[in-house]
């Protein structure tokens, strides 16, 4: 295990998760298709579980991980949510571009 | 037994008064008076029963009922004193309220709210009887309030007449000041002495209780202020006049007879406090002085024929004080006695003039009644001639008292005490001889219908003539049943000098006085037959007179002037300023929301960016600016 931080260096997993992240938030931002959307939410949450493995790893502290994986868990219990209402979306409004979806307007 | 006949006594005009407010308008006119009557005749009886008890005993009864309240060191009974002096009070408090009661089932017979009337009596008779009884300062208080909430009711009681609303109104205000003063009193009273049972006062002064001085000083002071605004002496004498508003029978009991005496029944209470303070005595006599040098020329040309007693009233409230100044306080309760007696028989027989001429008050507009209303005229005649101080009627002995020890203690005081005597007997005089002599000068209408009033105004009329004349008896100078009576109230009893050369002289020039205003009244009145000329030709000292020195008018420029003033600023300035303030942020919120309603405009990417912004300004705050 150590080997491997010895290899890369913790500070390339943090920019990369930071990248990811990045990207994700780009991604929620400029993209207007729900679904995409939904996989840039997922690139933030992957580069969160990344980060937190990293570090599990690095103070040698199982914890992290055991919580990345219930992160999965629920992460995949939030998916199969999310793209249901997006079908129920996809049914009502004939498309899943979120520039139609105005409902909330106050 | 003697608690139960207390309870009697008191709660009798309670019951009255119960009786007529609730079912007054049930029963008959002429029963509401009667029992209103007969309520006050039982408190009568009672106090006669204790008054020979405890004259023959001298032994006051105490009836102490529960405690009160109960603060870390200092306690409260629910408890009153019958002793020599609070039953002297209640004699002719009880005595000439039942003449007053009878008097008033005729003179109210044809008022519609007869059942109010004397449902006010009875409660004022309650409240004073609990004034006087009341064995500490706070029961005394209770009273205080109480008969001052029964003068506003019954001056105010022909409540149609806005005039007389003012009247009662300001009877109350001027009244609360000095309930204010008696109240501030009470509290430092309270805080020396730990009691405010007269009797606990009296055995810590006795046994030398050490005090502050000054805060004694000013609680007297506060008490004396108090005692001012009751008794109706300068500078919160105003409302007694204004108060004629009120019936005749009002005025009588209330603002000449009772109520107005509570202050000198004060004072002579706490008699031991006061001795500790000469100063606030000597404060006390200039007071009474001047009060009744001043009503009594105010009195010298008013043409109300209510109005003139009233300005007498307070003249000789003054001389009271006057003699409560000087520390003779046996004097003071001997004056106190007689001009109730005089005093109400003059209220009452001029309520009896005004009976007859169906409501006139203005003497311009009377004359000539001696003819028609003889007993009426009679028992004023034997009043008045007391009042002015004529021997061997009751006020001379009094009044004659009085003027003793003021020459003996301060000159000029007795000067002032007896220029007033003087322009008493000339304004009452000048009244006698305006309402009862010369012809009548009202109007046909009027003399067709004069008449003597019927016997139950005229009983209690004669009943107090009687007293009046003979009321002296009960204090010849030296041997005076009532100096006796009074020593074992009176802490320190004024010194009574033999009657040697001085004082015989002096009782001739107070004679002398009386006849001489009494001479120049019958030179103008009924020599010259002048009659006062109408109110727009009283102009020169008159004027001045006649508009009571302008006092009046200077309390509305000095006072109730700049109150109205800084109610219109806080009104028209103040409360705009508030009101502007507080609709503008109703008015900013109102602008923001509106503008910020279009923010939501629904895009979620728009709530999104935010959302983003939000979170990297929240982060760079923490990592960036801590």
């Amino acid at each position: 295990m150590e080997n491997i931080l010895q290899e890369i260096g913790i500070d390339n997993y943090i920019y990369l998760a930071t990248l990811l992240f990045c990207i994700g938030i780009f991604g929620v931002l400029y993209r207007r298709n729900a679904i995409v959307m939904f996989m840039s939410i997922e690139i933030m949450l992957n580069a969160v579980n990344l980060l937190l493995v990293a570090f599990s790893t690095y103070h040698q502290d199982a914890a992290g991980q055991v919580f990345v994986f219930f992160s999965m868990a629920v992460a995949a219990a939030e998916v199969a949510v999310g793209l249901a209402i997006l079908v129920a979306v996809f049914r009502n409004h004939n498309g899943i571009d979120i520039d139609n979806l105005k409902n909330l307007k106050g | 037994m003697e608690t139960n006949l207390a309870l009697l006594l008191l709660f009798a005009p309670f019951a009255g008064f119960l009786i007529n407010i609730f079912f007054g308008k049930k029963i008959s006119r002429t029963l509401s008076g009667t029992l209103g009557t007969i309520a006050v005749a039982v408190s009568f009886a009672v106090t006669v029963f204790f008054f020979l008890q405890v004259s023959s005993t001298k032994v006051p009864v105490m009836v102490d009922l529960f405690q009160w309240l109960t603060l870390q060191n200092f306690s409260v009974n629910f408890s009153f004193q019958l002793d020599q002096l609070s039953l002297l009070w209640l004699m002719f408090v009880t005595g000439i309220g039942t003449l007053i009661h009878v008097y008033s089932i005729s003179y109210m017979h044809d008022d519609e709210n007869i059942n109010k009337f004397f449902a006010y009596l009875n409660l004022f008779i309650f409240f004073m009887i609990t004034l006087v009884m009341g064995s500490n300062l706070l029961i005394m208080f209770i009273g205080w309030e109480g008969v001052g909430l029964c003068s506003y009711l019954l001056i105010g009681f022909w409540y149609k007449n806005q005039d007389y609303n003012d009247a009662a109104k300001k009877a109350f205000i001027m009244n609360r000041i000095g309930d204010l003063g008696f109240l501030i009193g009470i509290f430092i009273l309270g805080y020396l002495f730990h009691t405010v049972e007269f009797t606990g006062m009296k055995s810590m002064i006795d046994n030398k209780w050490p005090i502050n001085e000054s805060l004694l000083g000013v609680a007297m002071l506060c008490l004396f202020i108090g005692a001012c605004g009751k008794s109706a002496q300068i500078p919160l004498y105003t409302w007694l006049p204004d108060a004629m508003a009120g019936p005749t029978p009002v005025s009588a009991l209330i603002h000449a007879a009772t109520m107005v005496t509570a202050g000198i029944f004060m004072i002579t209470r706490l008699n031991f406090l006061f001795n500790l303070t000469p100063d606030v005595l000597e404060i006390i006599a200039i007071v009474g002085a001047i009060t009744s040098l001043v009503a009594a020329s105010i009195g010298l040309v008013q043409n109300d024929i209510k109005k003139v007693l009233a300005y007498s009233t307070v003249s000789q409230l003054g001389l009271m004080f006057l003699a409560l100044g000087l520390g003779a306080y046996e004097v003071a309760v001997f004056h106190v006695i007689t001009h109730a007696f005089f005093k109400a028989c003059l209220f009452l027989g001029s309520g009896s003039v005004i009976h007859a001429l169906h409501g006139e008050q203005d003497m311009r507009n009377m004359g000539g009644l001696r003819k028609v209303m003889k007993i009426t005229f009679i028992t004023f005649l034997i009043s008045t001639l007391a009042i002015s101080g004529l021997p061997p009627l009751s006020g001379f002995f009094s009044k004659d008292e009085i003027l003793l020890t003021a020459f003996h203690h301060n000159k000029p005081l007795w000067v002032i005490g007896s220029i007033a005597s003087i322009m008493t007997a000339f304004y009452m005089f000048r009244l006698v001889y305006l309402t009862f002599y010369k012809d009548f000068r009202g109007t046909e209408e009027q003399k067709h219908h004069l008449h003597e009033s019927p016997s139950l105004i005229t009983f209690p009329l004669v009943v107090l003539a009687i007293l009046a004349f003979f009321g002296g008896a009960i204090s010849f100078p030296g041997m005076s049943w009532l100096n006796e009576y009074l020593a074992p109230v009176i802490a320190k009893p004024a010194v009574h000098e033999h009657l040697g050369t001085t004082e015989y002289i002096l009782m001739g020039i107070a004679v002398a006085g009386a006849f001489l205003g009494i001479g120049l009244a019958y030179n103008k009145y009924i020599s010259k037959g002048e009659v006062p000329p109408q109110d727009s030709e009283i102009t020169g000292v008159a004027g001045v007179l006649y508009n009571k020195y302008y006092v009046d008018e200077i309390y509305t420029a000095i006072i109730v002037k700049p109150i109205y003033a800084i109610g219109s600023f806080f009104k028209n300035v103040t409360e705009v300023a508030i009101s502007a303030f507080i609709f503008g942020l109703g008015k900013v919120a109102v602008l923001l929301g509106n503008e910020g309603k279009t923010i939501q405009n629904g895009s979620i990417g728009f709530y999104l960016l935010f959302f983003v912004l939000g979170v990297c300004s929240i982060i760079g705050y923490i990592f960036l600016v801590k």
